[in-house]
């Protein structure tokens, strides 16, 4: 699947401060027999959003506002448990573009960059700069790999993968990078397997 | 220059190295499927035209979405149309693409991390990956094997390759004699706790020492299982005798599995081989573990004080900082999931649960992780040790660890589970999961609150 290039993102930002968000807090493992991946992000955080009556709770997720963000600022260790690919597609669905925080589960990382979807890493200067200004309008520039904050709040770099920085950059799929090398693996299959 | 188990299994499957430009290009040996994390894959080859590259070595089974219950007609109590539709669509992507597939009629079907090493098809030295975190479990046998995301999966379909780099190396060495009463379910909560639910990220852990030495598969398996517990990618032992004769008879295994095995062998790390992080415990130090809250890494030994710290969680949990866990009322006991769904795992529960009752109070269903561990716990007779006692006994499928299938929790129950992963809403919205072995589970069950089994009259054997 090809994905609209990803050069630089100017958004405010949504914060959602608590460690350890899991996957089955993006999307509960019970809408995962879906066989599609459409239509994911009105499920996305559900178990936040919706009271037992399916009713909208007040969580910001519901504000209008948070549906304006394309960029979301997350606790530590944002990501972690399921490998389901369904995570960063209920985000990205949802609208948005990039999440920014000071780890991220490696799984959920290498998922969100198949899909054009940059998970930033960043130091924690300035992870806590975002969790302490929640809404404000940023920069992501990843031909600069460089996040720039306003209010003096500074700019810093990160770090990407090369290969999925050229990926994302030129909308570029994985898919036919590998199928082109098809040669390389007909020769290691007849060698090993 | 000295390699790791992690470094030689990686070598051996490089097709394009690595450069600072591209991600090495890594060779497949097998690929696991099963019907959640595959359905959008197989739609994308439809879509581009491509064919599946090496259905010899892809090996699908349903697991998730499936009923555990089988109606009196026969039929399957299906939880959604919807998930009927997923088993449905894995089963019939498996045919069109000529993939061997362990449906409903195989005796091997169940869950992919317990079917897989027991038709063999998991080896030594083998890259093994699946849409699945839990594909860790594999590593028990030193293949390397990790989870992949649906992408990637269409990536191995395609081509029998990913595109990866190679993570960083851990070891986390335990030496020393567990105590009598802990497992190998202790072992790796304690690990987790100790490290971190992040502490392995960016790794893969291989372990090491003579408490998994002393292991058997089944132990190694539970927790090779975890590492994605504690953010590791994969986790690995060195194959080993108990290794090589886990292969007797079992359908998928080498032909000739004493040339096999000397190659397995000679997968051992080289003795003064490096690591990126090295963590070291002590068995004997290790007691049964509980969790407390939300993630895998709030665990604590099963006679301590609830730490405080993350509110949230304890709130989630209903439980007090300062207070003991042990007394705790429960609602549920389930025995299941890839992480303790084997047969051993049974007889545990069943050695403490001969001739005794579940209390009143508790619903405890027990769900064996395939079809062969189900025909080997009946030809036991330990079905009946545990409907004796008036426990459930199903079919099998992942069931309550993730209750995809319906098997879920009401909201406030309190779980004690088998399985890897207490995050909030995991086994049913609002549901409190409190993770445990088999036998703190089983010695739960009779006194329907968190209970030391080494306390009960058969826990310490
Ligand atoms: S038993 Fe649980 S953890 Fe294991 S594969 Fe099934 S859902 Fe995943």
């Amino acid at each position: 699947m090809s994905f609209a290039p990803f050069k630089t993102l100017t958004s405010k930002t949504l914060v959602l401060g608590a460690e350890n968000i899991d996957t089955d807090q993006i999307i509960p493992a019970r809408f995962l027999t879906t066989t599609n991946r459409k239509g994911l992000g009105k499920l996305a955080f559900n178990d936040w959003r919706y009271g037992d009556d399916n009713s909208e709770t007040d969580h910001i997720l519901n504000t209008s506002a948070a549906k304006q963000c394309q960029i979301l600022v997350a606790g530590h260790n944002f990501g972690c448990g399921s490998s389901r690919e369904h995570a960063p597609w209920a985000l990205m669905d949802y609208g948005f573009r990039a999440v920014i925080s000071s780890e991220i589960a490696d799984i959920f990382h290498a998922n969100a960059l198949k899909n054009g979807f940059l998970p930033i890493v960043i130091e924690a200067a300035a992870h806590q700069w975002l969790l302490d200004h929640p809404g404000e309008e940023i920069v992501i520039d990843l031909e600069a790999c460089e996040v720039r904050l306003p209010k003096n709040g500074g700019t810093y770099s990160f770090k990407v993968d090369p290969f999925s920085r050229h990926c994302l950059l030129q909308g570029q799929d994985e898919m036919d990078y590998l199928l082109e090398q098809d040669e390389v693996i007909t020769e290691y299959e007849a060698r090993n397997v | 220059m000295t390699r790791s188990l992690f470094d030689k299994v990686w070598d051996a499957h490089v097709v394009r190295a690595e450069t600072r430009e591209r991600p090495a290009t890594l060779y497949i040996d097998l690929h696991l499927i099963h019907e959640v994390t595959t359905p959008q894959a197989f739609s994308l080859l439809k879509e581009r035209g491509l064919k599946v590259h090496r259905p010899d070595l892809t090996l699908a089974t349903i697991d998730h979405s499936t009923p555990t219950k089988i109606n009196e007609d026969g039929t399957r109590p299906f939880v959604s149309e919807q998930a009927q539709k997923q088993v449905e669509l894995l089963l019939a992507n498996a045919e069109e693409h000529g993939i061997q597939a362990h449906g409903w009629d195989s005796p091997y079907r169940g869950i992919i991390h317990v079917m897989g090493p027991e038709l063999g098809a998991t080896q030594p030295g083998m890259t093994i990956v699946c849409g699945d975190s839990h594909t860790a479990t594999h590593g028990a046998f030193g293949a390397l094997a990790f989870g992949i995301g649906t992408t990637q999966v269409g990536h191995v379909l395609a081509t029998q390759s990913l595109l990866m780099r190679k993570p960083k190396s851990m070891c986390v060495h335990v030496d020393g004699e567990l105590a009598d009463g802990v497992s190998a379910k202790d072992v790796i909560l304690a690990i987790i706790a100790k490290i971190g639910v992040g502490g392995g990220t960016g790794h893969v852990i291989e372990y090491r020492g003579s408490c998994f030495e002393n292991m058997n598969m089944s132990e190694r398996m539970t927790v090779c299982n975890m590492s994605i517990e504690a953010g590791a990618r994969a986790g690995m032992i060195a194959p080993d005798a108990t290794t090589v004769a886990y292969f007797e008879n079992k359908p998928m295994a080498p032909k000739h599995l004493s040339a096999a095995a000397e190659q397995w062998l000679s997968l051992a790390s080289d003795p003064d081989c490096s690591y990126d992080k090295e963590v070291r415990l002590n068995a004997a130090d290790i007691k049964p573990m509980v969790t407390y809250g939300t993630h895998p890494g709030m665990a604590m030994p099963i006679d301590g004080i609830i730490p405080d710290g993350d509110e949230k969680a304890l709130a989630y949990m209903d439980m007090q900082a300062g207070a003991k866990i042990a007394g705790t009322k429960i609602d549920t006991v389930f025995i299941g999931s890839c992480t303790n769904s084997r047969i051993e795992d049974f007889r545990i529960a069943a050695h403490i649960l001969k001739d005794q009752s579940v209390a009143k109070s508790v619903t405890a269903i027990f769900v064996p992780g395939s079809e062969q561990v189900k025909a080997e716990a009946e030809a036991e007779g330990l079905h009946e040790i545990f409907m004796a006692a008036g426990a459930q006994w199903r079919e099998p499928g992942c069931s309550m660890c993730i209750g995809m299938n319906g098997d879920i929790g009401k909201p406030g129950d309190l779980i004690i589970s088998t399985s890897n992963r207490n995050f909030e809403g995991r086994q049913g919205p609002g549901v409190r999961t409190v993770l445990a072995s088999p036998a703190t589970a089983a010695a739960c069950a009779i006194a329907g609150v968190i209970t030391d089994a080494r306390v009960t009259p058969r826990g310490l054997s």
